[in-house]
Parts: C-alpha cells; structure tokens; sequence
C-alpha cells in the first residue's frame, strides 16, 4: 500500500462515480426485496406466542414495539421473553406461552407501564379489560369434563372465575344418569391470560389460548337477531306477531320446562264416562 | 518506512505501550463496560440500567431511546409515548456531543468483532476484498427507512444484527451468535471493514449525527507527519483523514467525514503525535496554538 494509491486529488471518473452508485442503489434494492418477503413471512405470529396485555393489534404492534425488554424485565412473574433469532417470533419481540408461565393479571400492569413507546396500550389500566387472547376449548374428546369426569380445574383456576369460564350442567347420555359439567369460555370476560390452559390436567391442553382473530368467528354486518330487534323497537318489526299454538291431540298440553308432553287432568279419564246419558248429552259440540 | 517491522512500531517505540494503545484500551473498556451495566441486572440483580441497547431505563429514571429506532417507530406511523421521545431526545444529545459514531466505536459490540476481523487481516495480510461502495450504508439507511413507511412494521429489526447481538447479548442468545459469526466472516474473508464500513445503516445513521456533532479527531500537528501511513492503514473509515492531514494550510486539520468514528486508533499510532481530539470549530485556531506551544516548549 503506498500513499500514490489513492492517486490524484479526486481519482474518480464519471463512469466510476455512476458505477459505482448504481452498484450500492441496486445492491440496497436487491436487499430490499428480499426483506419485503422475509417480512411477511416473519411477521406471522404463531398460535401459541401470546403478546403481553395492551398489546397493539399484531400489524401496529409490530411498529410500534422497539423490542427493547423492558417489560420483560418488569414483569414480576418472568412470564414474558423476547423472541429470539432462530424462533417463530418477529425477532425480539416480547410474547409468552401460557402453557409453561401464564399471565398473572398484576393489578398495576407493570409491563404496559415499562414500555417507552406504547406498544403496550398504557390506556390499559384495569387489567380485565384486557385481551390478550381468548380461551378456547379446543378438544372435546380430550376434556374429561366431556366424558362425564369431574374436574372443573379450568374453571377454578381462572381469575375471572364464574365469569370468563362457567360450567354448564347437561345430560350424560353415556351412563344415562349421572350429569357433565362442561365447561363453556365467555368472550365478554376471558382476558386470555392462560392460567386455564397452564392448570389443565391432560398431557396436552384440551383448553388453550388463542390469539382474538384466530378464536373469533365475526358474523355479518348484516346480520339481525330478531328477538334483540323486537327488545329494542318494542315490537316485532316482520309481520305481526303471530301467537304461538300447539297442536296437539286432544286432551294434551306441552310444557316448555323440560316436562315436553303433558295429559291434561279432565282428559285423563276415558272419553266415555259411565252413565252413558253424559255422553249423549256432551251431544254435538264435542265432534 | 521501508523496512518497517511492524504496523505500529514507530510508536510503540517512541511513546511506549500505553501511549499508542491508549485509547484503544480506552474503547474496549467502554464497550464492556457499558454491556457489563446492562448485565449486572440480568446476572446480579443490581439493576443499574434496564433494557438494552434499543431503549433502556437508567436508575428507573432516565429514558435512553435510539433515535434512529425512533424514526422507523414515526414513519410506521405510530405515535410514541412520550418516554421514547425524552430517551431518544437524550441520546442524540448525547452523540451531538461526543460524535455521531462514537456509538459505532465505543458502545456498539459488532465492533469488537469486525475491529477483530481487520486486526487478522492485517496480521495475516490478507488483502482479498469484494469491491464495495461505502455509500452503499446510506443507501441501505435510505431502504430501511422506506420499508418502515411501506410495510408498518419495523422490518429493520427482523434483522438488524447490531440489535440482535446486543439483544442477545442481554436477554439470551438463540441463535444470535451465527449472526455475530456471519460478520465476522464477511469481514474476515470478503470484505475490509465491510459491515461496519460499507453497509451498516445504523452507522450510517449515527455518521449522520456525526457531520455535525462537537467532539472530533484533529490532525492538530499535520506539519509533523512523516507519512508513514500507519494511521490509513489503522483507521475502520481512512478516506476521512485525508482532507484533514494533508489539506492546504487553509483547510481545517479537524476531521470532518462524519463516517470517522472517533475511535483515536489514529491518536494511539501516531509516532509523531499528529492526532488528537478537539473540537470540530477549533480545529484552525488550536493548529496555531499548538504550535505556538512547541515553539516555547522548544
């Protein structure tokens, strides 16, 4: 190396120059679209990494998040991690998996008020009205609840107890006696932060959490109930309303209440009573 | 200069080990101290600074955002809370100060890997190198700021390796090392100061900073120089020296390429002790004074 190298005061030609700059604008470009795809591809956020409570929706979260920690760092129970390279998750970015540390719901939310740029939403003040994910119940053959067993584990261990999980007594059609108490998540109240899908006893969790878009169905903008319709306008906005009548055979009535058929008291007794002048007299307006 | 043992040598000779190592040694202690205060929480539960390099928390006090991260947040259009504005607003101050890169040089760990790789090169003379511009970072800043725009989502990030080792570094490695490995070998076997040089955009941001910021390098005692070539061969970004060192007398001896990282490699190697650090509008005035002052010393 010597010093004549570098050569005269400016030693590069036009056609250096615009080689040159094309060359780093079409190296960049080249960059560019492949982190285009990478993007899409890594911005997937798998099933079971959840996001932290105030979380932004995934797409402006991704945005705002810095990845910087800090919630990681404050969360008191070391439920939240950053993804790592190598992991599913955008790189660096905080998520947890409820199956090994679920949330704990700290009242005071310490992770949202870590964060320095408000990917965590720190309009989130009362923790139950977060959302993290939704808890679903995803296999019914698994669930000793559906086989009949007691268990109801989901249903104690949750926070929002009675609330977000609640038992719904039914037939048990196997032993034709006995009662399943089938656990039934309430979108209204579940804040997703895992605590069933942690304490479930199978192998493998017949209750998890999900991430919203994935747990939803989301019904048409169109779409009408009418029994919410006729509360709200008072009456029913189709045709009058009709009365309902059952038509039954004679003698008959029906009870909604679980009882369905019932024999009315009169009807009971036989149609032909034992003086036959009774019958005689009944006369016409019977038939 | 011809038959020259070694890089160095001269001033070794002349000044002694610790004057031509100096700041270097200066450098790397920064480095891991800085990433020592960030471990001490994690390893220790002496929580000093929280956080990493991307955003952290001093004494549960003082916010520190980087700015360039920062922008990205504001062209994905997400208003950020008033925290990482404050803490970026302090790190820029911050660089404004002391030189744009010296985040690149004195903070950032991707240094002590590609310093690394070039002190091999220089060792083994190994001189193949892919033929780069070193403007390519800027386009590539240029790329990462566009993605930000068009895509929402701080696309950088997903890979951004300066974050990742630090990350890693913090909050657990993964896979993070083969990152660190990549540039190292890039270094190493492709390129000369290839990543840090000519493509990392956080430089390039942080160079950004640094044609303006106060602190620079000087060649405060041009006259003196015996082109021995120690320091171009030394220096991470040696286009910047020129202009300086053997500018006209009516140049400023200040370095001004805002791509000088202010490491002071060249104030260590220098026999002649042409170099030292100053201020970037002083440059002119400390030349005189500073031969006024060997004029009396002498």
């Amino acid at each position: 190396m010597s010093v004549k190298q570098s050569g005269s005061s400016r030693g590069v030609t036009r056609r250096q120059f615009l080689a040159g700059t094309v060359g780093a604008a079409c190296a960049a470009g080249l960059a560019g679209l492949g982190l285009v795809s990478y993007t899409r591809q890594a911005s997937a956020l798998p099933a079971y990494a959840i996001r932290p409570p105030g979380a932004l929706a995934e797409s402006d979260f991704l945005g705002a998040c810095v990845r910087c920690g800090l919630c990681v760092r404050d969360c008191p129970y070391d439920t939240l991690r950053l993804a790592k390279p190598g992991e599913d998750v955008a790189l660096g970015t905080p998520y947890f998996i409820a199956r090994e540390i679920p949330c704990e719901m700290c009242e005071d939310i310490p992770c949202v008020v870590a964060c320095p740029t408000g990917a965590l939403d720190h309009s989130l003040t009362d923790i139950d009205k977060s959302r993290m994910g939704l808890a679903v119940v995803v296999d019914q053959e698994t669930c000793i609840a559906f086989r009949g067993l007691r268990c109801e584990v989901c249903f104690n261990v949750c926070p929002a107890r009675g609330k977000a999980i609640t038992l719904e007594m039914q037939h048990n059609a196997r032993s034709g006696k006995h009662a399943r108490f089938i656990p039934i998540v309430h979108s209204t109240d579940c804040t997703g932060c895992g605590k069933c899908e942690r304490a479930c006893i199978l192998e493998e969790a017949a209750i998890k959490i999900f991430p919203l878009h994935l747990a939803k169905g989301i019904q048409g903008e169109h779409y009408r109930l009418g029994w919410q319709e006729k509360d709200k306008a008072g009456q029913s906005l189709v045709t009058p309303d009709v009365e309902h009548k059952y038509n039954l055979p004679e003698g008959m009535g029906y009870d909604y209440e679980g009882q369905g058929l019932i024999i009315e008291e009169q009807a009971a007794e036989t149609p032909y009573p034992d003086d036959p002048l009774e019958t005689l007299n009944r006369g016409k307006d019977r038939i | 200069m011809a038959n020259k043992a070694a890089i160095g040598q001269d001033a070794l000779i002349e000044k002694g080990w610790w004057k031509s190592h100096q700041w270097l040694v200066w450098r790397r202690l920064s480095q891991l101290s800085v990433l020592a205060l960030f471990l001490l929480g994690p390893w220790f539960g002496v929580w000093v600074i929280k956080g990493n390099i991307a955003s952290s928390l001093i004494l549960d006090t003082v916010p520190l955002t980087d700015p360039y991260l920062l922008i990205q947040v504001l062209l994905t259009r997400h208003l950020p809370e008033t925290t990482a504005v404050l803490g970026a607003v302090i790190v820029l101050g911050f660089y404004l100060l002391v030189g744009g890169r010296v985040y690149c040089s004195w903070v950032c760990p991707v240094n002590m890997a590609t310093d690394f790789a070039a002190w091999l090169r220089r060792r083994f003379g190994i001189t193949s190198a892919a033929r780069l511009s070193r403007n390519t970072r800027f386009w590539l800043l240029g790329l990462t700021l566009a993605m930000a725009l068009v895509t929402g989502t701080l696309a950088w990030e997903l890979i951004n390796p300066v974050t990742a080792v630090y990350r890693g570094l913090v909050f657990g490695m993964g896979l993070g090392w083969t990152v660190l490995l990549a540039i190292f070998l890039f270094d190493f076997v492709i390129a000369n100061r290839g990543w840090c040089g000519h493509l990392c955009p956080v430089g390039a941001f942080y160079s950004l900073i640094g044609r303006v910021s106060a602190v620079r390098v000087s060649a405060i005692r041009r006259e003196q120089c015996n082109d021995c070539m120690d320091c171009f061969i030394v220096c991470p970004e040696p286009q910047v020296i020129r202009p300086a060192l053997k500018g006209s007398d009516e140049t400023s001896p200040v370095i001004r390429d805002g791509a000088c990282t202010n490491c002071g490699r060249c104030v260590d190697i220098c026999s002649k002790d042409v170099f030292q650090f100053g201020l970037r509008n002083s440059g002119k005035m400390n030349s005189q004074v500073a031969n006024h002052q060997r004029e009396v010393l002498s």
